[in-house]
């Protein structure tokens, strides 16, 4: 707790900001590069200056307390921020070093390549083969009709999901329950085979046994996929993350490994989240 | 004030609203048996498949003939050209409002609709026949004065701001995760906006269209002005024909004489009317309320 002014509740920013440079280094690639990352809804800035490096197949977890920018941090890595009128962006994203807001970049391919699961499941109205279908289809990904059977299967079997649902694909996915529905939103984000997965607290709405097979999924996605997972459940970042990024009032406090960030945190209030003393 | 005084005058009110509300109901009961007295009048001496399946209607001349159908075909040639128009422009209107307008133009086009709603059926009625039968006799030459066509264009401008209303409204409907989904898949704005929020949207926005149905079929004033008075059982939008409800403004302002069976027909042509907006109307709330289920 060198760097840290131990007498007060709030450390100085300043000093935080060097341990995330020091102690945040990455032995493994990096995936995702945030650089100087400031966000804007109109004048409210939501987001100061966060600078990150993700790295490749591995799950990194966001926490912090309500409202402190993990979502809307999220959604500026696959531009999702883009729908919503009046925002503005500054800083770089570069996901395998290329720029995603540079002027070369259609949000539409990104987002192809950077998928995202939400807190609330959103299955379309359609059946649970066309919601896994749907980004192949619109993305001319499937050449033919069993090429098109065979990756909504593969799909749905990464989602372990396969099991449950092969004899009745063309029901309505509006008939699972919470939990298949929203393995039935992984699935359906994995067809179009993205490199990144961008997931909004997932598991959040959901009881304990379907929470259990989403920690399981995404421990299990993260030899193929870069994981993002945002979470307000601190044992659930612990379970299944390899690193965790504490957000406050729309800064980034501390990325560390998930180990170290829950035992020896470096900033007073990343110790003082992780305790559960506010937020 | 008192206690006792203030529950009375609360007693007051809440009897004086029950009053309110049971006389709507009243009057309601009061036409629809009026109009079912007549009709069972009417069809003791006509007899239903007379009425139904006759393709010759002439109750006013001395040759009485009681076949409904070409004033079924008349009412349905103008409100299919009412549709027509009134569904597609609705529907776009309703897209682009909801999808891709910004929010000024949204903050003009909106009450511009609703006024274009306000407007007064005899308006539209006189446009028809002075300015729309006109200026189409240039292009169509052989369009006569009173025609199915105009009025049903006409008409179709008319129900447009309710097309469009309600089917924003569905639009508007669909939740936002819905696309935000769609977008997160690497869907474009159009695809996201035909292949997820059309569909979803779809029973909300086929009520508006049964609504819409529903209105045409029972608009009067632009069918009496523009449409002409004969009963005739075509197809072809460019010669007169008459309505339903254009009927029975005749026969109202007529000479027949009241209690005659001449006079009771438009009783049976009103019942006839009001089964079928009322099975329009039932139809529309269905599926209205299947939408609302969907998304609870
Ligand atoms: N569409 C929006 N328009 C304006 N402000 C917004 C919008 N979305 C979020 N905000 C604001 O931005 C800030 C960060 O919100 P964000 O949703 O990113 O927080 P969060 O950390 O995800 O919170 P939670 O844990 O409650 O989901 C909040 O102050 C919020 O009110
Ligand atoms: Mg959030």
């Amino acid at each position: 707790m060198t760097t840290v002014d131990s007498d007060t509740a709030i450390p100085s920013l300043a000093g935080v900001a060097s341990l995330v440079s020091e102690r945040g280094t990455v032995e493994t690639p990096t995936k995702v590069d945030v650089r100087g990352l400031s966000f804007y809804y109109g004048d409210m800035r939501a987001l100061e200056d966060v600078s990150i490096q993700i790295p490749e197949k591995q799950v990194t977890a966001f926490i912090g307390p309500s409202g402190c920018g993990k979502s809307t941090f999220l959604r500026t890595l696959n531009r999702m921020n883009d729908i919503i009128p009046g925002v503005r962006v500054t800083g770089t994203v570069l996901i395998d070093g290329k720029d995603i807001y540079g002027a070369s970049t259609d949000p539409v391919t990104l987002r192809q390549h950077v998928g995202m699961v939400f807190q609330k499941s959103n299955p379309f109205p359609k059946s649970i083969f066309e919601n896994v279908a749907y980004g192949l289809r619109i993305n001319g990904l499937a050449a033919s009709k069993t090429e098109l059977a065979d990756r909504v299967e593969t799909s749905l079997r990464a989602a372990a999901l396969w099991d449950e649902v092969k004899d009745r694909l063309s029901a309505s996915a509006l008939a699972l329950s919470g939990g298949q529905q929203q393995r039935l939103c992984i699935a359906r984000a994995l067809a179009v085979e993205p490199e990144v997965l961008l997931m909004d607290e997932p598991a959040s709405a959901l009881d304990p046994i379907a929470t259990q097979h989403i920690e399981e999924l995404v421990f299990q996605l993260k030899t193929n996929y870069t994981i993002v997972i945002v979470t307000h459940n601190m044992q659930q970042a612990a379970r299944v993350s390899d690193r965790t990024a504490f957000f406050w009032l729309g800064k980034l406090i501390e990325f560390d490994l998930t180990s170290r960030m829950f035992t020896a945190p470096t900033a007073k209030l990343t110790e003082d989240y992780v305790t559960g003393r506010f937020g | 004030m008192s206690r006792r005084r203030r529950d009375f005058v609360e007693r007051v009110v809440e009897w004086a609203l029950r009053a309110c509300a049971g006389v709507s109901i009243l009057v309601t009961l009061g036409i629809v048996s009026v109009l079912a007295v007549e009709t069972f009048q009417f069809f003791r001496e006509v007899s239903p498949s007379e009425f139904l399946f006759g393709t010759v209607w002439t109750p006013l001349f001395f040759q009485k003939s009681f076949g409904v159908l070409p004033l079924v075909a008349g009412t349905l040639l103008v409100s299919a050209i009412a549709m027509a128009v009134a569904v597609p422009a609705g529907l776009l209107t309703a897209v682009y409002l909801s999808e891709y307008a910004p929010a000024t133009v949204r903050r003009v086009v909106k009450p511009v609709l609703e006024v274009l709603a306000g407007v007064p059926t005899v308006v539209y009625g006189y446009f028809a026949l002075l300015f729309v039968t006109p200026l189409l006799q240039q292009v169509l030459p052989g369009l006569s004065g009173f025609n199915a066509l105009s009025p049903g264009l006409v008409m179709g401008i008319m129900i447009l701001p309710m097309v469009s209303s309600l089917s924003e409204d569905a639009l508007h409907g669909v939740p936002r995760g819905l696309r935000e989904a769609a977008y997160a898949l690497g869907a474009t704005k159009m695809q996201t906006t035909t292949r997820v929020v059309l569909p979803a949207a779809l029973s909300g926005i086929s009520a508006a269209g049964i609504l819409a149905a529903s209105r045409a079929i029972g608009e009067t004033m632009i069918v009496t002005i523009a449409a002409g008075q004969q009963p005739r059982l075509t197809a072809n939008p460019l010669v007169p024909v008459e309505t339903m409800t254009a009927y029975i403004v005749q026969v109202s302002l007529g000479d027949t004489p009241a209690g005659t069976l001449a006079y009771r027909t438009i009783f049976a042509v009103g019942m006839l009317l009001f089964v079928s907006t009322f099975m329009l109307n039932l139809a529309s709330n269905w599926l209205r309320e299947r939408f609302r289920e969907e998304y609870a």
